[in-house]
């Protein structure tokens, strides 16, 4: 039955996604509300299918890849949802909306929804490492997703080639804002995502300690980068794009590789 | 009973023409106490010159035309071929494009609404306009915004000056702490520097060759006049430069840049050179955070921008076509009654049909 809650959902941003294309073909693009409300709705049968499924385990959801996929399409719906509007990112759903599409359909449709061996309850510590550190690729997803509309925008703005889409992409500066609070906010969730897996009670696993702290070295020298001035934005924008691309396939890499990743 | 419209505009008359009809004040009065109107309305833009009217008899279009002229003044024939003459359903089809700026000389212009409202509140006030145009304006009103809203018709920028404030705008978000530098003291500038001081900025810059010419236009502008040697230590500064001197050749290159942008490369600094010949490199475009755009590139976005409003066009004329099709309900039906009961009172008419 949970299923059937993550394909309405998968539904939901595929409308978000086919709203968007037909905008687009017809150059007449607006940020209107049909989008968000997509979104908002697609969220909320994510939601449903996570607590409909950690009831069912009696703990948080994290079992396999298939949940830690949906889990960040969550993760990536709801920083979507609490900063797209704050920030006048509306234009981001037509970005989030095929993200989230990707990751679910991508979820439901390989055979990764493997029953976890392990029954007992895991450490609250265990279980906010990794819910935490989701969260956190939730934000680093949507920093990668301002990164790509602010390459887009500033090919189009180089290249003098403007089209429809372009008035309702927000301003250059107001996206690498965006991404630079992204950045962080995945940065302080991710150190705390960390440091809570030392916590955890149970013998460290050294490949996922590596990958970590990998991904948080790389994201700990953008951040540096961007705050030097050293780097142009345009090129912490493709480092934003790079470093989630490579975060995601390690991710996957590991946790398919490795059992233990599960909780 | 008739409704119809008279006028001329730039599709049929040049300017002299539409000087010579351009109306008074008193038109409406006139073309009721003279022409037999019982209804009647002026709409006068700088491209169009219109007389919407209802009357129980027909009313000619030469009739309509000598009110319009200023006393004392005789059409000439080939002036007459000028106007166009539309009535009934294809009258209230007119004023609909009108409203919605499809008929206008820029695809999708908004002035227009803005015009025929207070035609509208002018013919209201004097009494002239009764039940047939009150109807007819209000749903022009309404389709005017529903073409609006539900197509891309406004969208775009149109002209060089608006082009460049738009992009300025897509790239800096908001103007008030942005900082402008002109390099030289052109008319274009001046309106461009204009439109930025409207959206905000405060801090405007001018440099020129003249000193006093740098001035006047930093008086007009707003702004500060600063010594022309001083302006590569204004350009690390600023945000925006709006160049438009007389140098024979580029006096911006990527060479004097470099060392300027060394120290902003999170800032970005957009370029509108409007100079012919032009005064930035085109190579300076290629410069991280860098935005150049001339007088070329900045008129073949306001074209691609026309093109786009135009293509909107057709989905304008679907949303027109629906009202014109549901106002034909009661107007058919009120022009009946009236041509059955003449002394129909006026609120009967108001208050039934859609």
């Amino acid at each position: 039955m949970d299923r059937w809650l993550l394909i309405i959902s998968t539904l939901c941003f595929f409308l978000a996604m086919v709203r968007t294309v037909i905008a687009i073909k017809a150059r007449n693009y607006r940020p209107a509300g049909f989008n968000f409300s997509a979104i908002a709705l697609g969220f909320v049968f994510q939601t449903a299918f996570l607590s409909v499924r950690g009831h069912a385990l009696g703990r948080c959801p994290l079992t396999n890849l298939f949940e830690v996929f949906i889990f960040l399409a969550w993760s990536v719906s709801l920083i979507y949802l609490l900063i797209g509007p704050a920030y006048r990112l509306s234009l981001m759903g037509a970005f989030t909306a095929p993200l989230v599409f990707a990751l679910q359909t991508f979820a439901l449709l390989a055979p990764i929804d493997l029953p976890h061996p392990r029954v007992s309850s895991p450490s609250p510590w265990l279980e906010m490492h990794a819910s935490v550190s989701l969260i956190a690729y939730g934000a680093f997803a949507l920093a990668c997703v301002a990164g790509l509309m602010y390459l887009v925008q500033e090919r189009q703005l180089k290249s003098r080639q403007i089209n429809s889409m372009f008035y309702h992409f927000p301003p250059l500066t107001d996206l690498f804002a965006a991404i630079t609070r992204l950045l962080w906010l995945g940065f302080i969730l991710l150190t705390a995502g960390i440091a809570a897996g030392f916590f955890t009670g149970q013998p460290l696993p050294y490949v996922k300690i590596a990958w970590s702290l990998g991904v948080w070295i790389f994201y700990a020298a953008i951040l540096l980068a961007r705050h030097l001035g050293t780097t142009a934005p345009r090129r912490i924008a493709a480092l934003c794009v790079v470093a989630f691309s490579a975060a995601l396939t390690l991710l996957w890499g590991i946790t398919f590789l490795s059992q233990a990743h599960s909780l | 009973m008739n409704l119809f419209c008279v006028g001329l505009s730039h599709h049929t008359a040049n300017v002299e023409t539409r000087e010579r009809f351009v109306g008074h004040a008193a038109i409406d009065r006139i073309l009721r106490e003279k022409a037999g109107c019982t209804e009647a309305l002026l709409l006068t833009t700088c491209n169009r010159v219109e007389v919407y009217a209802a009357s129980a008899e027909p009313v000619a279009t030469a009739q309509v035309a000598r009110c319009l002229l200023a006393e004392g003044m005789v059409a000439a024939g080939d002036e007459m071929e000028a106007f166009y003459r539309h009535e009934s359903l294809q009258c209230v089809q007119h004023l609909f494009r009108v409203a919605s700026g499809l008929d206008s000389m820029v695809v999708g212009e908004t002035e227009i609404l803005g015009q025929a409202k207070k035609a509208y509140a002018a013919a209201r006030e004097s009494g002239a306009a009764g039940p047939f145009l009150h109807r007819l304006f209000q749903r022009a009103f309404r389709v005017a915004k529903q073409v609006r809203s539900r197509t891309g018709i406004t969208r775009g920028a149109v002209s060089v000056g608006s082009v460049a404030v738009d992009l300025a705008e897509q790239i800096f978000g908001h103007f008030e702490s942005r900082k402008v530098l002109l390099l030289g003291a052109g008319e274009a500038s001046e309106r461009t520097a204009r439109a930025l001081r409207k959206r905000g900025v405060r801090d405007i810059r001018v440099t020129n060759r003249s000193v006093e010419r740098a001035e006047a236009l930093a008086a007009l502008v707003e702004g500060r006049a600063v010594p022309m040697e001083d302006w590569e230590t204004h350009c690390r500064e600023v945000d925006i430069v709006i160049s438009s001197t007389a140098a024979p050749t580029p006096i911006v290159t990527r060479e004097n840049l470099t060392p300027l942008l060394r120290d902003r490369l999170d800032r970005p600094l957009f370029i509108i050179d409007i100079a012919v010949p032009r005064d930035v490199a085109p190579d300076v475009n290629e410069m991280e955070g860098v935005f150049l755009y001339d007088i070329d590139s900045l008129q073949s976005i306001a074209q691609q921008s026309l093109a786009l409003r135009r293509q909107q066009i057709a989905a304008g004329e679907e949303i027109i076509a629906e009202h014109v099709d549901d106002f034909s309900g009661w107007f058919v039906s009120a022009r009946d009654r009236v041509n059955l009961a003449p002394d129909l009172p006026e609120g009967r008419l108001r208050t039934s049909g859609s």
